[in-house]
């Protein structure tokens, strides 16, 4: 059968490699992207294996290329990405690309640190350029009294002048200059009272002044201003002017904003303390000097050697540009090719090494189909290392489940993906996937049936799918995004199946298309519409045809009736697919009992299984059919409208053996001839099934076992009764036979009353979840009802506004309410609602279709691929 | 010289496409009397005589198809205006 309905068929092998092929061999096998290896030493610590120097040398150039990667990230250099793969480069290459990543790196650390040395430099030299230019402006405002009041401050000094606010106190001072400051509330009361007498000269004495001048981050100068009037005890006088411009801190890169301040102080004591402060503030202090003439020289020399420092940053810029820019052409390239030497040491590391150390010798999962490929590959391998011993490549008998192996292609790739999602198939079991392709859309579309929301779908879909090349290869790191490009086909064929049943249902926009003209006709008069508000339409009279395809338009402008007779039509779709899926999924577990031979569960399982769901369920649709077919308005009597009966009242008296009661004198009792007959012997047969799938199993198990009791050992008389294992190869046979006991596989290991009560579970959970799995199908009828009445709340409550308008702002008004609508539509009814029903779709294939025939238990066949290994950013499975 | 940014440009283009189609196929469906739009109208509760409410659909049907024609010119406007945002945009970007 096609590998699309089952997984691969897998071997394992054992692969023999020659020490010097084995390199290449492996390369070629990445390549390939079609072996899984098996870990043969998996108690050996990390530390401990063969190759473990070599997985940490490709590691350390990792390293070296993701620094090169970031400072070329840093410059915003476009790195050239060519997409191509190049093959993996012999061992002893790796020398060469070892020298050059150090060579490299060296380089550019070198080129950082003396960068960072420069800009260090420059940002000092800027910080005293900026020193000398505020300090000019501070000594010049402030001179003419500055001289004079600090004197006399200071001359007038007494011990006690803390506990006792006198007139002369220095924060008087302190509050003339500080005007331009910023203002502390405690100053600023001070300031009231102590403007007023700023006293002028009176003593002239010479006392020494000092000051320091220096930088600090901005932030910090609130608290740096009250640690120094603290310490200082107020005895110090500090100015401050910000740097507008930021500067840059060389360390990291970042702006940063700073002040410049000046501080005077009077004697060595305070001195050292505002030192001491301001080390700790880190705050950088310059020397600046006293005289003007020899600050404004000062100034000059700052100014020539900052001009020289920045033709000298300049031209390490360039090199450092010129650097980044050779090794960004070959960055890619470097980390495929590092990637990959490091992927085959790492799985060089799981082989196992011969007695004679000659060869090394791997266990490997390989579909079969493919070993002629990987047999020319090892091939290719072998030349290349230019060994004379080819591989060896043998295939192995296990008792153990081989992976699953499901091929695919960007079109099933994503289907696949929704129901490895739920759990991935057991080995060769039946694979949902291809009938998920057309099931899927179709369930969505149900409930998401409208033609221009289908239409906006459809377009997006496939926008994606022709634009599918130049999209992918932008590699976009939006996860959300990424998984919208990952179902681009999912969502192209949801779009296009929408728009299919969106235009059965006849909504677009919840408005109708009358594309046939519709099937009714008023033979109301004049009269008789103006003088009542609500009239209805009789079909025997006033619908002479059908609408030839999907509902007929008039239902649109029917407001009163319209929801009661889309419900009676979309519930029973709902069932009527749903009923179909579920008996398909109980189908489909029929093939897989023949596949692996299980002749027991088909007649104790699959049988009784069909006849309840085909029985009872599929009965029930059938009598929604009769119902359509024989009842109609314009038939007699017994087929009029009148007696049509309920279906689901129908129904529960059947399982109720009750009979429905009279509707009407003229109806019949029953829709069709022998009914009642037919519906008892349907449900108690259904019935009668229940206790087979309950019992019939466990029984034949249990008289199996007693027979092989009696049986003497006959090794090989039991192939023919032991159709159970009939998956497996000869030899567990053989050993089954041998060990009856003891025995092999699952079945026989387990006891007796688990096997019961294991068939309890299953049999009560087919039963009720065959009545809660029919309800649960209603829901593609309650979102498709969701859906087409948010559409028309929608359109009412927003583009309605629009088109109402009246008079010249109209079309303006129109223009701009449009767009408001079509962006809910797109976000509400688009996105939400469309993701709500890709939820309920997957939920009903998940639960209501695979719990009928998916075990979902087997482990995912992970090979060994360059490809998988690159995608994934370089983390191998480790 | 951009003023709206490459997504809001982006948007703009699809809505405005949208729009004029939607628009021009609303405002055809208004000239013609299209029965499933009348709920749209602005008309009145009530009227007298057939004939007053036959006038009146028939004026408010032209004028809604007016009106729908006149902003799909408008989005034929935003059409334009949008796509040399994107335009500009793109152009700005690949050059930098």
């Amino acid at each position: 059968m096609g590998s699309l309905f089952r997984s691969e068929e897998m071997t394992l092998c054992q692969l023999f490699l020659q020490s010097e092929a084995a390199y290449a061999c492996v390369s070629e096998l990445g390549e390939l992207g079609l072996v899984q290896f098996r870990d043969l030493n998996p108690d050996v610590n990390a530390f401990q294996r063969k190759f473990v120097n070599e997985v940490r040398r490709c590691d350390e150039m990792e390293r070296k290329l993701r620094y090169l990667e970031k400072e070329i990230k840093k410059d915003g250099i476009p790195m050239l990405d060519t997409g191509d793969s190049p093959e993996a480069p012999q061992p002893r290459e790796m020398i060469d690309l070892e020298a050059t990543f150090e060579k490299l790196e060296n380089e550019l650390r070198e080129v950082n640190q003396n960068a960072e040395a420069l800009k260090r430099n420059y940002l000092e030299l800027t910080e005293l350029k900026h020193i000398l230019r505020k300090t000019q402006v501070f000594f010049d405002e402030t001179a003419p009294d500055y001289q004079d009041m600090l004197v006399n401050r200071f001359s007038q000094l007494n011990p006690s002048f803390h506990s006792r606010p006198s007139k002369y106190d220095i924060r008087t001072l302190r509050v003339k200059f500080t005007k331009s400051q910023m203002a502390d509330s405690h100053r600023e009361e001070e300031q009231l009272n102590l403007l007023e007498d700023g006293p002028r000269g009176q003593q002239q004495q010479n006392l020494k002044l000092g000051f320091v001048a220096g930088v600090i981050l901005r932030e910090r100068l609130p608290a740096f201003e009250r640690m120094l009037w603290r310490a200082c005890r107020g005895n110090v006088f500090l100015r401050q002017a910000m740097i507008e411009a930021p500067l840059e801190d060389p360390s990291n890169g970042d702006n940063v904003y700073k002040s410049v301040f000046i501080i005077f102080f009077q004697g060595d004591q305070l001195k050292t303390r505002v030192k001491k402060i301001c080390e700790g503030f880190r705050a950088t202090l310059y020397p600046c000097p006293e005289a003007p003439a020899d600050r404004r020289e000062m100034a000059m020399g700052v100014m020539t050697r900052i001009e020289d420092l920045n033709t000298v940053l300049g031209q390490t810029q360039d090199h450092r540009h010129r650097v980044l820019v050779a090794a960004a052409k070959n960055l890619k390239n470097w980390f495929v090719k590092v990637r990959k030497i490091k992927a085959i040491y790492h799985t060089l590391n799981l082989f196992n090494l011969d007695v004679t150390q000659k060869c090394l010798i791997a266990e490997c999962w390989v579909p079969v189909l493919d070993i002629e490929t990987i047999q020319v590959a090892l091939r290719r391998g072998t030349e290349r290392s230019g060994s004379s011993v080819p591989p060896i490549l043998n295939r192995m008998e296990t008792f153990e489940d081989p992976p699953t192996y499901n091929r695919t292609n960007k079109f099933t790739h994503a289907f696949q993906a929704l129901i490895n999602a739920y759990g991935v198939a057991s080995y060769r079991e039946m694979n949902p996937a291809p009938y998920t392709i057309i099931t899927f859309p179709f369930l969505f579309a149900v409930m998401f049936g409208d033609l221009g929301h289908g239409t906006i779908m459809a377009l997006f879909g496939l926008w994606m799918v022709l634009k599918e090349k130049p999209l992918a290869a932008k590699k976009s790191d939006n996860e959300i995004w990424n998984i919208f490009f990952g179902g681009r086909y999912i969502i192209f064929l949801m779009g296009v199946f929408s728009m299919y049943t969106g235009f059965i249902y006849n909504d677009i926009f919840s408005k109708s298309l009358n594309i046939f003209g519709s099937g009714w006709h008023l033979s109301y008069n004049t009269s008789t519409v103006m003088e009542n508000k609500a009239l209805q339409l009789d079909p025997a009279y006033d619908a002479p045809r059908t609408y030839p395809i999907g509902m007929d338009p008039v239902w649109q402008v029917a407001p009163l009736n319209k929801i009661i007779f889309q419900n009676a039509y979309k519930m029973k779709i709902s069932i009527i697919f749903g009923v179909i899926h579920m008996i398909f999924g109980v189908v489909v577990g029929l093939f897989n009992h023949r596949f692996f031979k299980n002749k027991r569960a088909i007649y104790c399982e699959f049988i009784p299984q069909m006849i309840f769901l085909i029985f009872l369920f599929f009965y029930m649709t059938l009598l929604m059919w009769i119902k359509w077919i024989r009842f109609s308005a314009q038939n007699p009597a017994p087929y009029s409208v009148h007696c049509a009966p309920s279906i689901l009242i129908t129904f529960i008296n059947m399982v109720l053996f009750k009979t429905s009661p009279l509707i009407n004198e003229e109806c019949n009792e029953w829709m069709f001839w022998g009914q009642g007959v037919l519906q008892k012997f349907l449900v108690l047969s259904a019935l009668a099934c229940i206790p087979v799938m309950l019992l019939a199993k466990p029984l034949l198990i249990m008289q199996e076992r007693k027979k092989a009791l009696h049986q003497p050992i006959l090794p090989y008389s039991t192939d023919g009764q032991d159709g159970e294992n009939g998956g497996l190869n000869p030899q567990t046979q053989t050993a089954a036979a041998a060990a009856p006991a003891g025995g092999h596989g699952h079945e026989e290991q387990e006891e007796m009353s688990e096997i019961f009560i294991h068939q309890g579970i299953h049999t009560i959970e087919y039963v009720l979840g065959s009545v809660s799995h029919t309800a649960s199908y209603l829901r593609l009828w309650a979102l498709s009802l969701a859906h087409a009445q948010l559409a028309e709340v929608l359109w009412n409550m927003v583009l309605k506004m629009g088109l109402t308008m009246s008079g010249p702002m109209g079309g303006i008004g129109l223009w701009a309410i449009f767009g408001f609508w079509a962006s809910l539509t797109v976000s509400i009814l688009v996105l939400m609602e469309g993701l709500s029903a890709f939820l309920h779709t997957l939920r009903l294939h998940w639960v209501e279709f695979q719990s009928k025939f998916y075990a979902g238990q087997g482990y995912a066949f992970t090979p060994f691929a360059f490809e998988a290994i690159l995608d994934g950013g370089g983390s191998t499975e480790d | 010289m951009p003023i709206c940014g490459p997504k809001l440009s982006l948007c703009g283009l699809i809505i405005s496409v949208w729009g004029i189609i939607q628009l021009a196929l609303m405002g055809l469906f208004y000239y013609i009397h299209s029965v499933a739009l009348i709920e749209d109208l602005p008309l009145e509760e009530h009227y007298h005589t057939p004939a007053e409410f036959y006038a009146a659909a028939d004026k408010a049907y032209l004028q809604n198809a007016h009106n729908c024609w006149i902003a799909a010119l408008i989005y034929v406007v935003t059409l334009g205006f949008s796509a040399q945002q994107f335009y500009a945009n793109s152009r700005g970007s690949s050059s930098n």
